[in-house]
């Protein structure tokens, strides 16, 4: 529905106005890392100062949540990457009875609140008396994580032309080198897209992972507790302002890695 | 003849047998951890709880549904599904323009800053959105601030001194609660209805107007209808992800509690798994109603 005619100013006012109200509480946080005020969230801050990052950079907690949360996401992320593309092989070359239903199950852990979520994969580790630990955290990342892999590699399998394959088959080349030399380099991009988002989203989930985490803290577990129970604001607001600026990469790869497709990553979050 | 070769072989003459293989570990990864964790809570909802040990009797029963419609269980269901409802028709407010605008009149570069303008929000940390909300409604935080300034500071008193919905500050109200859920589940509204915005015929809209139709009338019976579809997608988003959450109303909002945080502190402190269970299959149910109904309105005739 393209139009040339200018748009009018009430709506480029809203529209303005809409994406200032999604922008500026972000901007605030990369201004709150540098206040000199430790008891308060006053505006404006009385000075502005560096000392913060030199004492998060100093503190052990941050270290070990951060690292913690690497690892869980690192590992969910690989998992999903399996899952989701092998799902999304079998849903894109193959029409067969049942799936509708294989879709619905891969969106479903994204679908549903994360709480039924969290909680149903709680009671399930306490009926099988699973302890809580960096296992358990993963599992529930990796169930979620893989419904982001399998929308950008659907959307690129199905660019993918058939004949293409069989033309790898009628040159000689048997299953697995077709999978490593036609389609692998052609749904790469669109994998590695998908990674990163998984990566950007297991990176930042905290509903579902303080019903499977037991002792240890990701990142965001650490900044709800500090949410929740604030020790330090100054490093807060620090942390804040990396974890914002970490998340960016990913996603800003995502898109330009997909930016010319059809399916633009990260649409259906 | 070698192992990949003999595979290959097969594969091709039994397109099942590759099909088979391909499902296999997603379907055994998902309905075992997946669909087995929710069996689970299901089956934990119809367990209940021994009033004098505090021990889980594992007998099924109705007992523990039965106590959701115990007032103050009751009053959380309600003041949630209010609370998602408000929200969701908020987001399609504040949505509806951008979308708009960015199907109708964004070209080249106006259109990847407007792309990159909703992912970036979108896709931000969850708690750091929380947290910066908690920032500006702070009692001396930035609104403060801005409307001392602006000298309309009786406007914000009288806005916290409004029954039920005020507070003694907005990071304690339930304006407060509303205003982040918004901020943090809107921008999974823009992208469902820009992408239903354009897969309208600009032809359709010239049409209408040359039948005689005004700019508002062309609205209403045109454009709007056909993005429905895309405004009940996106609803489905924002409606589902506030019945669920439990961290927002905690950490801004009054002390009454939600759906989310009902369940949280049921298995958490109070220990009562199956109450918990139960709380949790109420969104279930919600969104189940929910979606059975945006379909009975036809909404996903036009997908």
């Amino acid at each position: 529905m393209r139009s040339d005619a200018p748009a009018p100013l009430s709506l480029r006012l809203a529209a303005t106005g809409g994406l200032l109200f999604l922008h500026l509480p972000i901007l605030l946080i990369f201004l709150y890392a540098f206040t000199t005020e430790e008891r308060s969230y006053q505006f404006p801050p009385p000075g502005l100062t560096l000392q913060w990052f030199a004492v998060t950079w100093n503190r052990p907690d941050v270290w070990q949540a951060l690292g913690l949360s690497v690892k869980v996401a690192t590992v969910s992320t690989v998992l999903a990457l399996i899952l989701g593309t092998l799902t999304a092989a079998a849903v894109s070359r193959a029409r067969f009875f049942g799936r509708e239903t294989v879709s619905l199950l891969v969106i479903l852990p994204i679908a549903l609140p994360g709480i039924v979520t969290g909680i149903a994969l709680r009671s399930a580790f306490n009926l099988a008396d699973i302890p809580y630990s960096t296992l358990t955290i993963i599992l529930g990342h990796a169930t979620f994580c893989i419904v982001v892999v399998y929308n950008n590699a659907v959307a690129r399998f199905r660019r993918l032309s058939g004949g293409m394959i069989e033309a790898s088959y009628d040159l000689g080349a048997n299953a697995f080198q077709t999978f490593r030399h036609v389609i692998l380099p052609n749904i790469g991009t669109a994998l590695m897209a998908g990674g990163m988002l998984a990566f950007a989203l297991s990176f930042d989930e905290v509903i579902v992972t303080t019903f499977t985490a037991g002792q240890q803290q990701t990142l965001p577990i650490w900044m709800l507790e500090e949410l929740v129970r604030p020790r330090q604001r100054p490093v807060t607001n620090v942390v804040a302002m990396v974890v914002v600026l970490a998340t960016f990469l990913p996603i800003l790869g995502a898109y330009y890695l997909t930016r010319d497709g059809a399916e633009t990553a990260g649409g259906g979050k | 003849m070698s192992i990949a070769a003999t595979l290959s072989d097969r594969f091709w003459r039994q397109p099942r047998l590759l099909l088979a293989l391909l499902l296999v570990p997603p379907l055994l990864w998902l309905g075992v951890i997946y669909i087995g964790s929710l069996l689970a809570l299901l089956l934990q909802s119809f367990f209940s709880i021994d009033e004098f040990s505090g021990l889980i009797k594992y007998q099924l029963t109705l007992k523990t549904y039965g106590e959701l419609f115990r007032p103050s269980n009751y009053d959380i269901i309600i003041r949630t599904t209010v609370m998602a409802a408000l929200v969701t028709l908020a987001s399609i407010a504040i949505a509806f323009p951008i979308a708009y605008y960015a199907a109708r009149y964004a070209k080249g570069r106006m259109k990847v800053l407007f792309y990159v303008g909703v992912m970036l929000p979108l896709w931000s940390s969850y708690l750091v959105k929380v947290y910066a909300w908690k920032l500006i409604l702070a009692k001396e935080g930035i609104i403060t601030w801005a409307m001392t300034g602006l000298h309309l500071q009786w406007l914000l008193d009288a806005v916290l001194a409004l029954p039920v919905i005020g507070g003694n500050s907005l990071s304690v109200s339930y304006i407060g609660t509303f205003i982040v859920f918004v901020y943090v589940w809107m921008p999974f509204m823009i992208l469902p209805i820009q992408a239903s915005l354009e897969r309208v015929p600009a032809t359709l809209i010239e049409a209408s107007g040359d039948l005689g139709a005004e700019p508002g009338q062309t609205f209403r019976h045109v454009v709007f209808p056909l993005a429905l579809p895309g405004i009940v997608a996106g609803s489905i988003f924002t409606f589902s992800l506030t019945l669920g959450d439990y961290i927002i109303p905690q950490i801004i909002g009054s002390s009454r509690l939600f759906i989310g945080q009902a369940v949280y502190a049921q298995q958490g402190t109070a220990g009562n798994v199956p109450l918990a269970a139960a709380f949790a299959v109420v969104p279930v149910l919600i969104m189940c109603l929910y979606l059975w109904g945006a379909r009975r309105m036809g909404a996903f005739d036009a997908l």
